[in-house]
């Protein structure tokens, strides 16, 4: 989702972007690509454990030691596979450790630095499956259920600020994250469409942003569906 | 399991869709689900792309830039990158590619393996002779360098093999160099077969694009023919950017005797009013139908087929005269017939399909019998003639007739990959 994020920003003027990334060759894959794309971009990558609080933080004072930064986006995720996280506490862990924990150490890496320069956004990926639990996939939905509740803190906190705090929730996208739904018939968005939303809508500055649009009033339904309806559902 | 069709929407059968998103992972994907078959975007009409009950290799993921070489036109990507990005991101920088279908929804590895042609062939041949490298990858874990000078044997095979010599995982692609996106373009009728030959033969080298739109109710080989040249002019009209849907599936075909005959018509006496010069965008003079997405819905749930033949230039007249006698008396066809001719550059590829000769193409909404009875007469023509037809668009040919008409197919047979299957490859391969 990021990686055609970056494609429309720099189609439509230079950027300077750094991708960071749990793998450097991964990353360097996406770069070259932009580069092709746009000459004048400069690309530049960085490894570093998601996971590690220390790590994160070091990265962004770094990345902040070069110069202010305009936009960060928050991207990564793992789809786990619910039926395990249930026998396996370790999975579960490692689910809620990349799903949630490390986005928010993200954000509130940026948003300090971001808060003394008094300008920048953040924008961050939650999910659909954050609003409301549901048992086909309630470990992930804790996790960004966590993001979604960490950046509304977030846009509390930053009120009144030059800076401002972005929550996408997109709803199934045919990412690499979501494979195996694609092979089970699953009808998903391209990410090339729900990326041409997050771009437009973090550009006309809004706060959350649903992508596809519809998912809004899908949502809005699930939230709002009384238990013993919403118990009779297979979702 | 996931339904999938072909352009041509004649089934619909459920494959096991198998996506790759990383050049550094695909060896591995295709090695653990083998035997499958690359998909790109889907665009071949037949069963080229397809292999019911079995795997498919999705390679839109594959669609990164990998380098370019900006002074001498020279661009390295994944094959699932589609010739519109390429040329969206090439055409301000003085570069397009050099050869192109009538569409630009297709894949890079598409058009290698189905070595596709354009309006320019008689100047620039098939796609296949700008291919500078490609890269292989074998369902063994093998990956295969080739080029036109490097292990020549397998870049000849992957080139017009539909896909069955491996994946096709990258390509460098020779960009022809141009001033801008414009085109000089002319539109000319013509009354007869005759006339078209004429035309064909007199533009060849002055024109670097031909083609001609035939009126095949007719009979008589009426038509319009286009040529165009790239200009240099440093303003022009851009495409409108605007597309439209065929958004639902009618019940029955929209196209029957009664739309064709008054379409054919009406498209002919508009298209000779209209007729003479004009500057137009690339976008427009070679893509028409981009505008209009998921056209090929128009023929209704029974999908459609698209026989598209070549015959020698020496056997040609009589040929295509014959064949257009036989689609006008069968009252069958549609309004998409194409007509036009090939240069004399020998094709690369073991199986591509381009020759010295001429190509015709013309859709047929699939009626059952009546469409195989009237392609098993067309079939008649084109093999007594010496021709051949397209396995990018094929779906029904005999491998009877498959092996009669393309001669290296013996020697394809030795580079195909034991772990790629596809349906067309059984139907006229056997396996």
């Amino acid at each position: 989702m990021a990686e055609q994020c970056a494609r429309l920003w720099i189609a439509g003027a230079p950027h300077q972007i750094i991708l960071v990334g749990r793998n450097f060759a991964r990353a360097e894959v996406v770069a070259a690509d932009l580069r092709v794309r746009s000459p004048v971009t400069n690309v530049e990558c960085i490894e570093v454990d998601f996971c590690s609080p220390e790590k994160i933080q070091h990265l962004a004072d770094r990345i902040f030691s070069g110069g202010a930064v305009d936009l960060v986006l928050i991207a990564h995720g793992v789809l786990p596979d619910q039926q395990q996280c249930q026998i396996d506490l370790n999975a579960c862990g490692e689910a809620l450790d990349i799903n949630g924990i490390s986005p928010v150490l993200f954000a509130e890496a940026f948003a300090g630095h971001m808060e003394k320069n008094n300008s920048g956004t953040i924008a961050v990926i939650s999910s659909v499956a954050g609003d409301r639990g549901r048992r086909s996939n309630y470990v992930y939905g804790a996790a960004k259920g966590m993001v979604t509740r960490y950046v509304q803190g977030l846009q509390h906190r930053l009120s009144g600020t030059g800076v401002r705090a972005v929550l996408i929730k997109p709803g199934p996208t045919d990412t690499p994250m979501t494979l195996h739904l694609k092979q089970q018939g699953a009808r998903l968005a391209p990410v090339q469409r729900v990326a041409a939303d997050i771009v437009k809508g973090i550009a006309a500055g809004r706060l959350v942003i649903y992508v596809p649009a519809k998912w809004a009033l899908i949502m809005n339904v699930v939230r709002h569906m009384p238990k013993v309806l919403f118990d009779r559902l297979n979702i | 399991m996931v339904a999938v069709t072909s352009w041509g929407r004649l089934s619909s059968a459920d494959h096991l869709v198998a996506s790759l998103r990383s050049r550094f992972d695909a060896g591995e994907v295709i090695k653990a689900t083998k035997p499958g078959i690359a998909y790109g975007m889907g665009r071949s009409y037949g069963d080229a792309c397809l292999n019911p009950g079995g795997v498919l290799w999705e390679t839109r993921g594959l669609d990164r830039f990998i380098r370019i070489d900006i002074e001498r036109g020279r661009l390295v990507c994944e094959a699932g990158v589609l010739l519109r990005d390429i040329q969206e991101m090439t055409i301000a920088r003085g570069w397009i590619l050099p050869v192109t279908p009538g569409t630009q929804l297709v894949t890079v590895g598409g058009a290698i393996a189905n070595d596709i042609h354009g309006k320019n062939h008689h100047s620039r041949g098939s796609f296949g002779d700008h291919i500078l490298g490609l890269t292989l990858l074998r369902t063994d874990g093998e990956v295969i360098e080739c080029g036109p000078h490097l292990r020549r044997e397998w870049f000849c095979a992957t080139v017009g093999g539909v896909g069955l010599t491996g994946l096709i995982l990258t390509a460098e692609i020779q960009l022809q160099r141009v001033s801008g996106p414009w085109l000089n373009a002319e539109t000319i009728p013509y009354q007869s077969l005759d006339e078209f030959f004429e035309l064909a033969d007199g533009s060849s080298s002055e024109w670097e694009h031909t083609v001609s739109w035939f009126d095949c109710v007719s009979g008589a080989g009426r038509g319009l023919f286009i040529r165009g040249n790239y200009v240099d002019v440093s303003s022009g009209p851009e495409p409108s950017g605007r597309s439209i849907s065929v958004p639902v599936l009618p019940p029955v075909s929209v196209v029957n005797a009664l739309t064709l005959r008054a379409f054919n018509s009406g498209y002919f006496n508009i298209g000779r009013l209209r007729a003479g010069c004009s500057v137009v965008h690339y976008e427009s003079f070679f893509y028409p139908l981009d505008s209009i997405l998921k056209w090929n819905r128009i023929y209704g749930p029974k999908g459609f087929f698209q026989y598209q033949c070549v015959v020698p230039r020496l056997a040609a007249k009589e040929a295509i005269a014959d064949i257009l006698k036989a689609i006008a008396k069968s009252g069958l066809g549609s309004f998409l017939a194409v007509l036009k001719t090939f240069g004399n550059r020998e094709s690369q590829g073991m199986l591509s399909f381009p020759c010295h000769g001429v190509t015709l193409a013309l859709d047929f909404p699939n009626k059952g019998k009546n469409t195989e009875l009237l392609f098993n007469r067309l079939d008649a023509i084109v093999g007594e003639a010496g021709g051949r037809l397209y396995l990018a668009k094929d779906a029904r040919m005999t491998r009877s007739f498959f092996e009669a008409t393309y001669p290296r197919f013996q020697e394809f047979l030795t580079y195909r990959d034991p772990g790629v299957s596809s349906a067309m490859s059984r139907r006229l391969m056997g396996y």
